[in-house]
């Protein structure tokens, strides 16, 4: 990533309040390893400098360095993405209120105090945009243009959503559940973002509604005061600001469902670029991944033994095993996995490897408990979903 | 957050009987959102179509920071804001804006 002085305004937020200050001496862009991803790098309210996809509605993305600080992701850190632009700039935990209706024995309204008196649940989960690396898709295809800082790692705390349905009573006619956010569009005329699961995936023992991230309130932008929390699923169905919980008694054919976030229901979910009328399911379990933290693409590495680190996870089977090759995927040596902090959770990694004066092509490979690993090409779909492929690192070695 | 309250926090969801101290949250958070954050449309013929019907959802970042789409591919985006997404673009109004699309941020 090469890092270029340019004047863009950075704001800065404190206490409970987080007003938008002009910060002297503007900010960096960074230029992100695709055609047109220049990036401004971008302070908004509790949150760090991050890389500003668009401002209205407000998309940010993790630098990447970021991910070599730990396995968990800070909250002022963690990447950024709304769909409309009726973002609400105020939220009172003390009022909010969910609302459990639809095909249930008692509609309820939920608060926060609620949610405080009952069991407590905890774990370590990814969170990563369907979109996440959509940027690197060949071909390119139209969409938010992440890189591959879509994504984080965090300590969520909250409640299962599974007592809240007990605690509503299901009809025997319950077929989804359907999750809704104080957000919304601009025109009536658009459609609400809404996001729905089948009653087996919402009943799950680890399905949460969660108030706390990495022990601490959630930032405004990542959906305080409560979440929704689909550890193994892509972030497209952890509902922020939630609001409604609406038992349905049929398949959700609100747009969110029905058109968007779609994969082709092929045997790898791709298809030939240009392809049309091919059957779709919609976007479900993450596929596994694994990252190097510690070396950038076009770095310069000094002759001998290197140490190379990263990270892995995939859609909630845990890590079996990383592999590392230097030659750019010819040969491959297993990396020493680190702590698990659960099957949701990134899994650090490390290896060492000799390092050869003249280019070098390093390349990383993850497979998962349920034997998926990935793939040396990977599969194209229209929405630039799924990313999955073998990452390199193309390294120069002096 | 510090790393040192990450690390207690890991290390207690590591242990898996001891919850984190977190507690549920009360009161107000209010924060203030930059706008368009000093994006705007490059200026052209067709501009003011843009900055009129792309705008009321959207900063132009949207738009500035796609690969280089083809005029196929903008016509079928100013469709798809049609509809499903319901803006508000007259039939007028659409030949301008693929033009303006094409021109300043597409391939021939």
């Amino acid at each position: 990533m090469r890092l270029v002085r340019r004047d863009f305004l950075v704001f800065a937020g404190s206490a409970a309040t987080f007003a938008l200050l002009p910060q002297k001496g503007g900010a960096q862009t960074i230029d992100l390893p695709f055609d047109n991803g220049q990036r401004p790098v971008v302070a908004f309210p509790q949150k760090r400098p991050l890389l500003l996809l668009t401002p209205r509605p407000p998309q940010l993305e993790t630098p990447f360095a970021v991910f070599d600080d730990g396995v968990v992701t800070p909250n002022d850190a963690f990447y950024v993405r709304w769909h409309e632009a009726g973002v609400p700039q105020q939220v009172d935990a003390t009022t909010h209120r969910i609302a459990v209706s639809g095909a249930v024995n008692r509609t309820l309204s939920l608060s926060l105090a609620d949610l405080g008196g009952m069991e407590t649940i905890e774990y370590l989960a990814v969170n990563q945009c369907s979109g996440n690396g959509r940027a690197l898709s060949s071909p390119r295809v139209a969409g938010g243009q992440w890189d591959n800082g879509a994504m984080g790692n965090a300590l969520w705390t909250g409640v299962r959503l599974r007592d809240i349905l007990d605690r509503a009573g299901l009809k025997p006619s319950a077929k989804q559940v359907q999750f809704d956010g104080l957000d919304g569009p601009v025109f009536p005329s658009t459609p609400d973002f809404r996001k729905s699961l089948d009653l087996a995936v919402a009943q799950a023992d680890d399905v949460m509604v969660a108030y706390a991230m990495n022990g601490a309130p959630l930032p405004l932008l990542n959906g305080y005061p409560v979440r929704l929390i689909v550890p193994g699923w892509y972030a497209t169905y952890w509902v922020k600001m939630l609001s409604a919980i609406t038992v349905l008694d049929h398949v959700d054919d609100n747009f969110w469902m029905k058109s968007a976030y779609r994969i082709p229901d092929t045997p790898d979910n791709s298809v030939v670029p240009g392809a049309t009328g091919f059957p779709t399911i919609p976007i479900n379990k993450m596929r596994v991944r694994s990252f190097i933290t510690n070396i950038a693409e076009g770095a310069t590495l000094t002759a001998g033994s290197q140490t190379v680190r990263g990270i892995a996870f995939d859609g909630g089977s845990g890590i079996a095993r990383v592999e590392l090759s230097s030659d750019g995927g010819t040969t491959w040596h297993q990396a020493t996995l680190e702590h698990d902090y659960g099957n949701y959770s990134f899994r650090r990694w490390h290896a060492t490897f000799d390092a050869k004066p003249g280019p070098q092509k390093l390349a990383v490979r993850a497979t998962g408990n349920d034997g998926a690993t990935q793939p040396v090409k990977q599969g194209w779909n229209p929405s630039g979903y799924l990313r999955s492929t073998i990452e390199t690192y193309a390294v120069t070695v002096r | 957050m510090t790393r040192a309250l990450i690390g207690v926090a890991c290390a207690l969801a590591l242990a898996g009987t001891a919850a984190s101290a977190a507690t549920v949250p009360r009161g107000p958070v209010s924060i203030t959102l930059p706008g368009d954050a000093g994006f705007a449309f490059k200026p052209g013929p067709g501009v003011i179509a843009a900055q009129t019907y792309c705008l009321s959802c959207h900063s132009s970042a949207y738009v500035s920071t796609q690969p280089t789409l083809s005029r196929a591919q903008w016509t079928a985006e100013v469709a798809k804001m049609r509809s499903p997404y319901g803006a508000t673009i007259p039939d007028d109004q659409v030949a301008t804006l693929v033009e303006y699309l094409t021109t300043q941020y597409g391939k021939p």
